[in-house]
């Protein structure tokens, strides 16, 4: 997965856990929990729905590398 | 219409899910209704067969109006003509909860036989409508011949799902000009948007690759909005009214007292780690789990904070349906309840409290979800806020409150170590309980989250 690749995953998820947040226009270093008023339900799904997109296992300590859009999509690029 | 809430008196049929002539089981989900809270299914109180429908869909009736009658015993197929010579009270008995019983056989009665002259009814039998289901356009809603013919030429019924009837009302756009694909041509959100007369071009095209969500997307597709405002203004006007209204109730019937204590979340914390490490990712628990499931205990530990206020006296409630504050997207919340949590084992509950906010949010709980909570609990820690000291819901007689799980400087033994801990309170009515029963109720609950393997 390209960065540009995981950058639109990740956008594309928050889109469907917030239907009606702009996620185009999430800064790509703001907090997304924060960002996107998300509880830790919220969170949950978040990480379960790129995880199935991406193929890859995201375990509670990678957590923190999904906090933001930049982090995250490096995380997904395998970097 | 049953009471769905303290603060419900009225409510709006959004869709039947059941037809005249079904069977159905008590605690099937009938119908849809719209409160000023959210869509909320409601649940049928009888076994039995459905004779008829009394209350046409996308009509508002007060709390208390029958819906549908529902005939308990073997229907008696004697010929009886439909509608308005069936007998509303007496043998069958009504689908909605007999709230306020003589006001309920007032509207029945004026419900269930809508005037009609013998030529109409005669005409309606020719034509095989029946006239309950016929909206009344006469004086006094009397209905009139041309009300008939309209009813027998038009097309039959079909089912419109809740979200694609708000859609439409919100769009403008004619229900009966929309061609539905759903299964029976029931039609759906997204033939209600085909149908939107100049939709923005996001509905036109969308986004193709990901799946739409079904909820209805902003008006403005450029325009960013913050989280939420999906719902219409007016709905949630709506909902900010019968939070006010519930809440001023609470705080001018209810002396509250307040009890808060902090708790060590270490253990709790590095059980949860242990096991979600090993654990499917859809096993995965989080500490919200384990808070509702110690709070239910607790609850049944001191059952003096669980139940209701009522006619003077407290009435304890024979199990822990903890109602669980939910934030809705674009402000308000509504508090469904999980049943007999305190019965779950935590992995189950950590299941069902996702299922119940995911529910609660796309407007899907049950009826009996919302009227059955005997304590609350609040849980704003994900907000990032160190403690919330709630307000009681009526007629609750507790509501127990989570902060944000931070870490703090903690004396064990004359030693300082950093732990993560929680700020826990409890906001409790002073007419049920004293503040000794306030505090034994966090003391356990501090006891148990120290064992979560136990949870």
């Amino acid at each position: 997965m390209t960065l540009e690749q995981a950058s639109q995953t990740i956008k594309s998820v928050l889109g469907e856990i917030a239907p009606d947040a702009d996620c185009d226009a999430l800064p790509a270093d703001a907090d997304i929990r924060d960002a996107l008023e998300l509880d830790s339900l919220d969170f949950l799904n978040f990480v379960e729905m790129l995880s199935q997109r991406s193929g890859q296992r995201i375990d509670e300590d990678d957590y923190p590398r999904l906090g933001t859009l930049a982090s995250g999509s490096e995380f997904l690029a395998g970097g | 219409m049953p009471v769905l809430g303290a603060d419900m008196d009225e409510g709006t049929l959004l869709e039947w899910l059941i037809k005249p002539g079904d069977e159905v089981h008590k605690g099937d989900v009938i119908a849809v209704v719209d409160t000023a809270k959210s869509a909320i299914e409601v649940e049928s109180f009888h076994t039995g067969i459905v004779e008829r429908l009394v209350i046409p869909a996308g009509e508002t009736v007060p709390v208390g109006t029958v819906l549908a009658v529902i005939r308990e015993s073997v229907p008696v197929a004697a010929g009886a003509a439909p509608g308005p010579r069936a007998r509303p009270a007496g043998g069958p008995a009504a689908a909605a909860p007999p709230a306020p019983p003589v006001t309920a056989v007032a509207e029945t009665a004026a419900r269930a036989a809508p005037p009609a002259t013998p030529l109409v009814r005669h005409e309606a039998a020719e034509l095989g409508v029946d006239l309950t289901l016929v909206h009344g356009t006469g004086r006094g809603g009397a209905i009139t011949r041309h009300d008939v013919e309209q009813a027998a030429a038009g097309p039959r019924r079909r089912r419109v799902s809740p979200l694609a009837r708000r859609l439409a009302a919100e769009l403008g756009v004619d229900l009966d000009a929309v061609t539905g694909t759903g299964a029976d041509g029931a039609v759906r959100a997204e033939d209600v948007r085909q149908a939107a007369p100049a939709a923005p071009p996001a509905q036109a095209t969308g986004q193709p690759a990901a799946p739409v969500p079904e909820a209805p997307r902003p008006a403005a597709p450029g325009k960013a909005r913050p989280a939420g405002t999906s719902r219409r203004p007016e709905k949630a006007a709506a909902m900010r009214q019968a939070i006010a209204r519930l809440m001023a109730r609470s705080k001018r019937e209810i002396p509250h007292y307040y009890v808060s204590n902090t708790v060590d979340m270490g253990p709790a914390l590095d059980w949860l780690r242990e096991r979600n490490r090993s654990a499917e990712m859809s096993a995965r628990m989080v500490p919200a789990a384990l808070l509702l499931k110690a709070a239910a205990l607790a609850a049944r530990e001191v059952p003096e904070l669980n139940g209701y206020w009522t006619e003077e006296h407290f009435v304890p409630a024979p199990g822990v349906h903890l109602g669980v504050a939910v934030s809705m997207r674009g402000g308000g919340l509504i508090t469904p309840a999980i049943h007999d949590a305190a019965d779950l084992p935590a992995a189950e509950l950590m299941g069902r409290l996702r299922d119940l906010v995911n529910r609660a949010r796309a407007g899907r709980v049950r009826g009996s979800e919302l009227t059955d909570a005997t304590i609350t609990v609040t849980n704003l820690g994900d907000q990032g806020v160190e403690s919330v000291t709630g307000v009681i819901y009526p007629p609750q007689v507790a509501l127990v409150g989570f902060g944000k799980i931070t870490e703090r400087p903690w004396a064990v033994r004359g030693l300082l170590g950093v732990r993560p801990v929680i700020a826990t309170t409890l906001a409790a009515d002073h007419r049920a309980t004293d503040g000794y029963t306030g505090a034994r109720f966090l003391n356990v609950l501090a006891d148990l989250l120290q064992r979560p393997e136990e949870l």
